[in-house]
Formats: C-alpha cells, structure tokens, sequence
C-alpha cells in the first residue's frame, strides 16, 4: 500500500468512526452486531406436500434468532437463518450443501426425512474432509432413524430428537407398566421407519412383558392408503387393546379416522399425533385414546410452571396464526449452539462441534445432555394423551389438547450405540 | 373366517362406490368428448373444499347441494374459455391443457384454504351407528355414501338411455354434424358434458372429504387411482366403470386381508422354498400394486378395457 492511500485510507476510517461514535450513542446494540452474522443454512421442503410442516419450521428458527439476536446476539453476532427448499429430495440437499458451503455457511440445520439426513452426514463427511479450511456442522433437529447416531454416525451431525429407539423403548417402559395391556398390534409405513418400529416395538415388549401378546405386525405403503377400513378390521379381529405406530400425517389421521367410525375401541401410541395439521384432522376421533411419545407438548410449560416458554409460545402463535410452537428442541440447538460457541470464543466449525460435545444445558424439564460417544441428545421425555382433559393449550383449535401422562426421565432413554466415532485431531 | 369375508366385502364396495363416484364423471367425459381430464381429481377436491366453506355456513345439507353445482359451474366456464380453444388443436393439446390445469387448481387451493387439512367433518344427522356386525360398528355415513353412489349410477344411467337429452349427447358423440345439421348446438352440449362430469367429481368431493381428510393433497393421492379405474371399465363406459371400480375396491381390500406369503403357501404344501426371498414377502404389501398391475395386464391383453366400445 503507498503512502498516499494508507493516508487517504487513514482519513476516511476516522471519518467513519467518528460518526460511528455518534451512531453507537444512540443504537449500542446496532454497534455491537456490525460484524457479519452467524449464518445457519435451513435445508427443509419449503415446497410440494411437504411445504407446511418445512416452513413451519423455518418460522420457528427464525423467530428464535430474532429473539436471541434481540438480546445481543452470539458473540455479539446476529444469527440468521438462511431458507432453503430442498423439495423433501436427499439429491436436491446434497446440491443445497455445496451451495451453502460456497456462501460461506458452516451451520446447516434439517429435520424432515431421515433419507435426507443420511445424505446430508455423508454429505457433511466428505465435504469436510476435502475442504478443511471450510468445514460445516450439521444439527439435526427432527430426523430420527438409529443409524444417524449408531452406523453412520459423524463428528459433524448432533441429533437433537430423540432417536427411534430411544422412543420406542420410552414407549414400551411405559407400556410395561400398563397391567391392563393384554394384547399389541403393530401397524407401520413401508420403509425404514416403520420396519423399525415394527422390530423394535416386538423386540422390547417381548423382554419387558412377557405376557403380553403381539396379535398382529402390519406393513402399509406410504401415503397411499385412502380407505383404512380392511387394516382396522384386521385390528379388530386380533382382539388387540393397544395398538403402536410410528404413522405420521395422513397415514396416521386416516387410520385412527377408521379405527374410530368403526368403533374400534383401543389406545393408539404414536410419535407423530402432535404433528403439523394432525390434531386437526384427527379431531374428537382420537380424544382420549391417542398418545404420543415426545420432548415436548405445550401444557408442559403449565405443568411445569415455565413462564419463559409460555411468554413465548403465545406470542410465537400470535405471530403465526394456524401453526404452533412445536419444537422444544429447536431451542434446545440454538441454546446449545449459543453456548457452545460461546465456550469456545469462536464460531469456528471444528472449535464449536468439540464444544459442544458433553455439553449439557438447564431446560425447564430438566438438563439436557449431548451424549459424546454418538453425538446424541438425552432430554426428558414425556408420554401425553390427546383429548378434552387438557390444562391450557388446545391444539390448532380443536378444543382439544394434550396432558402429561408420566414423564420419563432423560437417562431411562438411554440407549447403547454401537458409533465409533472418528474425530478430527484437535489443532491447539 | 366368514367374519373377515363378510368385512372385507363390505369394505371393498364401499371402496369401490367411492372410486365409482369419482370415474363416472371422468368417463362420461372421455366417452363423451374423447377428452381425458387430468384435472378431474383436482375437481373432486374443489368440492371437498367448496363444501367445507358452505357447511359454514348452511350446513352440510346445503353444501351437498350446492358446492357440485358451483364446481360444475367452474367446469363449464374452463371448458366454455379453455379447452373449447385448445380442442382445435388436438388431443395432445388438450391433455397438455388438463396437466397444467391440476397444478393451477392445486396452487389455488392452497393459496385460499391454505397448506393445512381443513376441519370438515360429518354431520351430526348421519353420525351414528346403522350396525354392528359381529363387534363392529358400520357408521351411518358409510351407509349414506354407497346410497348416493348407486343412485348416482342409476340417475346417470336413466339420463343418457331414456331421456331425449341423453340421445342427443350420445348422437352427438358418434355423429356430431348430423347432430348439427338438426340444429342442435353441439359446442353447447358438449359444455353441459363436461360441467355434468365435473360436478359429478365435485359431488364425491363433497362425500369423501369428511370422511377421509380435506386436504391440499387428496387430488394427487386420487388422481391416478381413478384413471385406473377408467382404463380397466373401458374408456368412456359407464357399466365398465361401475364393474372395475367395484373389483379394485375388493382386491385391494382382500389384499390388505391376506397374512401370508407365497413361501408359507409352498410350505404348507411341503416345500420349504424361498422363505428369505421376494416370495417371503407377506402378500398384503402387495395389494396396493394390484389395481395397477390390473391396467398394465389389461392394457396388453384387452385394450379397450372391460366394457369399452372405443380402441384408443
């Protein structure tokens, strides 16, 4: 640089400055933040059928980074949530990823699929290894088949949903305790979600109860039944009194539909009834009968007097009329995140992700903890019934809602994993 | 064993019905005009929408009546605007008009009732027991739907065989410029057809969208089912219609029934063979191929489908 523009250079920096001086009097917070924010890629279906439950999503991510850039930021950085439509295509990702990558983004957040998240660690895996200079850590806040965390687990993938197995064996605890259970019947998707329900659920029932009988285990395309009617006869046939599915969206409204202009009269456990639309189309057909095993429904924060989250969520529905705070654990990542760029100083990728391992964080339910040997959440689970018997929230406007059943703490969802994870060696 | 039969077949005609109310409109059309509506499904789901709307507001005695003639309204101005200009063009042109039809309605739809399932239910009036069966109930809306469908069949059926209208329609069909030498307006008729046929898919809009789920997907989730139903009956044949809708209704029901595999077949004839293989594969997961493997077979063996008249 000649002398001259290091001058010139030098008068228009403190011209700058001293107007900034007189800026950062009145906005301090605007002051603070002038450095590029922390980028987090959403990579979710934000078009197709799959469109509502991806831009709820975003919705909710983005109304948590307002909220937290609000109170400073990380590092006294903003966050922002950069949108991307993935069209539910684990193809589509892959490009997504490179794209992000060349923005400069090191964050990158996706939930619905697991085919879509097993891309995307594959992804992330070979991405950083060819780009060490431009890494990206994946946080995967719904997307819930075992292998995630077990056989292909990754340095680079958190999970912060409660895996399948851990909720099957949650559900199966509970049932264990249920002396009225006599008779299970298993009905599921067609694909890897619901075969592994259907495995799991057999596998844990036989060792927990022994006298509880599996009458019936049924496969189902995917979206593709209209009329549920023959699988409900079949249900009924078996005599079961409780009837397990991994179902979501129309696969699980159609079927509880049938079962109940049938007069089919069991418990229905699920995972997704609480799902975008589900309460809706469900209705009074699942009052009373239906459980879902999740992390999170919005009585809780009555139950367990959290005015934090309630402030929130109302104020989150306000905002969006027609869909709801779901996701507990989508605080949970960017809590966790914060805090963990936070411990490192940077938001260096690889400084962050070694942050984040074993980090544990308060949430009213209790701590939550990033299991370092599979990079996988522990959290409270809760078992919870839909229906008219509910403390505050009903869901959608239904006029119907969810209430605690039990809770199921943190470390009873422990599950083995078989990862054997292959870290990076740590620059100091 | 005679239980699941007799449930199984009472599940598969309603089925059927459901599928019948939906192709009758669809062949009608095709029989009719030799065009085959791809947006028919997107139809059928304008009417589940329009009927939530109007259940709003007069209930669901005046949606039923109401929302099949608003959506065949709608047809007929598509028809009367569109596909009346895009007809000179030929039947690729049209077909093309069709496609691009369902992603306008699908987009509408979505814009004005949103992503979400809608709550349209059942009235209160039909929503009770009729009967039960060995333990089951049968919900009066079943029964209310399978009445509607036959009456659907014999109202079509009695419309194009004894009245004057029905002559002209057919006549216009084989002959249309004899028909128009008489002095009949054959454009015309050919817009009552199609308003006719869509509003007959509005009308199983109204029936099945509370008793299955108002959604902005149900037009794709029927969409190719019916034409199955279309090509098996024969193009543009009623009966035909009726026949395949009731057969895939019952296959598919006594599909899903079927708890065992080809290998426990050849196992319990004593031949332990390929339990591990494709053939272990329990014959439920199966049924949902059915109808479609049903048209590819009948597609080589039978062109013109069960009762058709057309070779096309």
């Amino acid at each position: 640089m000649s002398e001259r523009e290091a001058a010139l250079k030098g008068a228009v920096a403190g011209l700058i400055l001293s107007s900034a001086s007189a800026l950062a009097v009145m906005l301090p917070t605007a002051a603070m933040a002038q450095e590029e924010p922390i980028r987090i890629g959403y990579i979710d279906p934000l078009s197709g059928p799959f469109a509502n439950v991806g831009d709820a999503g975003l919705k909710q991510f983005r109304y948590l980074a307002e909220k937290m850039n609000a109170e400073g930021g990380i590092l006294g950085r903003d966050i922002e949530i950069v949108g991307f439509d993935n069209k539910s295509s684990a193809q589509e990702s892959l490009q997504i990823l490179r794209e992000a990558a060349d923005e400069g983004i090191h964050y990158v957040t996706q939930g619905n699929g697991s085919h879509v998240a097993g891309a995307l660690v594959d992804g992330v895996e070979k991405h950083n290894r060819r780009n060490p200079d431009n890494r990206i850590v994946f946080l995967n806040y719904a997307a819930v088949d075992p292998t995630l965390t077990n056989e292909k687990c990754s340095f680079w993938h958190f999970g912060f949903d409660a895996n399948s197995a851990m909720k099957m064996k949650a559900i199966t605890d509970y049932m264990a305790d249920q002396d009225q259970i006599k008779k299970v019947f298993l009905i599921n998707q067609d694909y890897s979600h619901g075969q592994f329900i259907s495995q799991a659920g057999k596998d844990l029932l036989g060792e927990k109860r022994l006298d509880i009988e599996i009458v019936g285990d049924v496969l189902h395309p995917v979206g593709k039944v209209k009329d549920f009617s023959p699988y409900i006869s079949r249900i009924k046939a078996s005599g079961a009194d409780t009837v397990i599915t991994g179902n979501w969206g129309n696969d699980l409204s159609l079927l509880v539909k049938a079962g109940d202009q049938a007069g089919l009269d069991v418990d229905w456990y699920t995972y997704y009834a609480g799902g975008l639309g589900t309460p809706t189309s469900l209705g009074k057909a699942a009052a009373g009968k239906v459980k879902m095993i999740t992390e999170w429904q919005e009585n809780l924060a009555v139950r367990y007097e959290a005015p934090e989250l309630r402030s929130m969520l109302e104020e989150f529905e306000q905002r969006y009329s027609g869909i709801e705070f779901y996701y507990l654990r989508v605080k949970t990542e960017m809590d966790m995140l914060k805090k963990a760029m936070e411990k490192a100083g940077s938001a260096d990728p690889q400084a962050v992700a070694f942050a984040l391992e074993d980090m544990s964080i308060e949430t009213p339910f209790g701590t939550a903890t990033m299991r370092a040997a599979d990079h996988q959440l522990m959290q409270p689970l809760f078992m919870s019934t839909f229906g008219e018997d509910y403390l505050e929230y009903d869901s959608e406007g239904t006029g119907f809602g969810w209430k605690m059943d039990a809770e199921i703490p943190a470390d009873e969802t422990r599950v083995e994993t078989s990862c054997e994870m292959k870290r990076p060696t740590r620059a100091s | 064993m005679i239980e699941s039969v007799v449930f199984s077949l009472l599940n598969g005609v309603l089925y059927g019905m459901l599928l019948f109310m939906l192709a009758s409109g669809l062949t009608l059309i095709f029989g009719m005009m030799g065009v085959l509506n791809f947006a028919h499904a997107s139809f059928y789901m304008l009417g589940a929408y329009c009927a939530y709307s109007i259940s709003q507001v007069l209930g669901f005695w005046g949606a039923l009546v109401i929302a099949p003639i608003i959506v065949g309204l709608l047809g007929a101005l598509i028809e009367r605007v569109g596909l009346r200009n895009v007809h000179k063009h030929g039947h690729v042109a049209e077909l093309l008009f069709t496609f691009g039809l369902v992603y306008v309605i699908d987009e509408l739809v979505i814009l004005v009732w949103g992503q979400l399932p809608v709550d349209y239910r059942i009235p209160e009036a039909l929503d009770f027991t009729l009967f039960s069966l060995y333990g089951s109930d049968f919900p009066a809306y079943r029964g209310f739907i399978l009445f509607m469908a036959v009456a659907m069949f014999v109202a079509i059926y009695l419309l194009l065989v004894r009245t004057r209208v029905g002559m002209i329609i057919r006549a216009s069909l084989s002959h249309p410029d004899m028909v128009g030498a008489l002095g009949h307006n054959v454009p015309r008729i050919f817009t009552f057809v199609f308003a006719f046929g869509t509003g007959l898919a509005g009308l199983a809009g109204v029936m099945a969208g509370n008793y299955f789920i108002t959604e902005p997907g149900m037009a794709f989730a029927m969409g190719p089912i019916v034409f199955v139903v279309v090509v098996l009956g024969g193009l543009g044949s009623l009966g035909g219609a009726l026949v395949a809708s009731l057969i895939i209704g019952l296959v598919t029901t006594f599909a899903v029934g079927m708890n065992y595999s080809i290998a426990d077949m050849l196992a319990s004839a004593g031949i332990a063979f390929g339990q591990d293989s494709v053939l272990g594969i329990n014959l439920s997961r199966f049924g949902p191929m059915l109808p479609y493997l049903l048209m590819v077979l009948i597609l080589i063996f039978r062109p013109r489908g069960l009762m058709g008249s057309r070779e096309s």
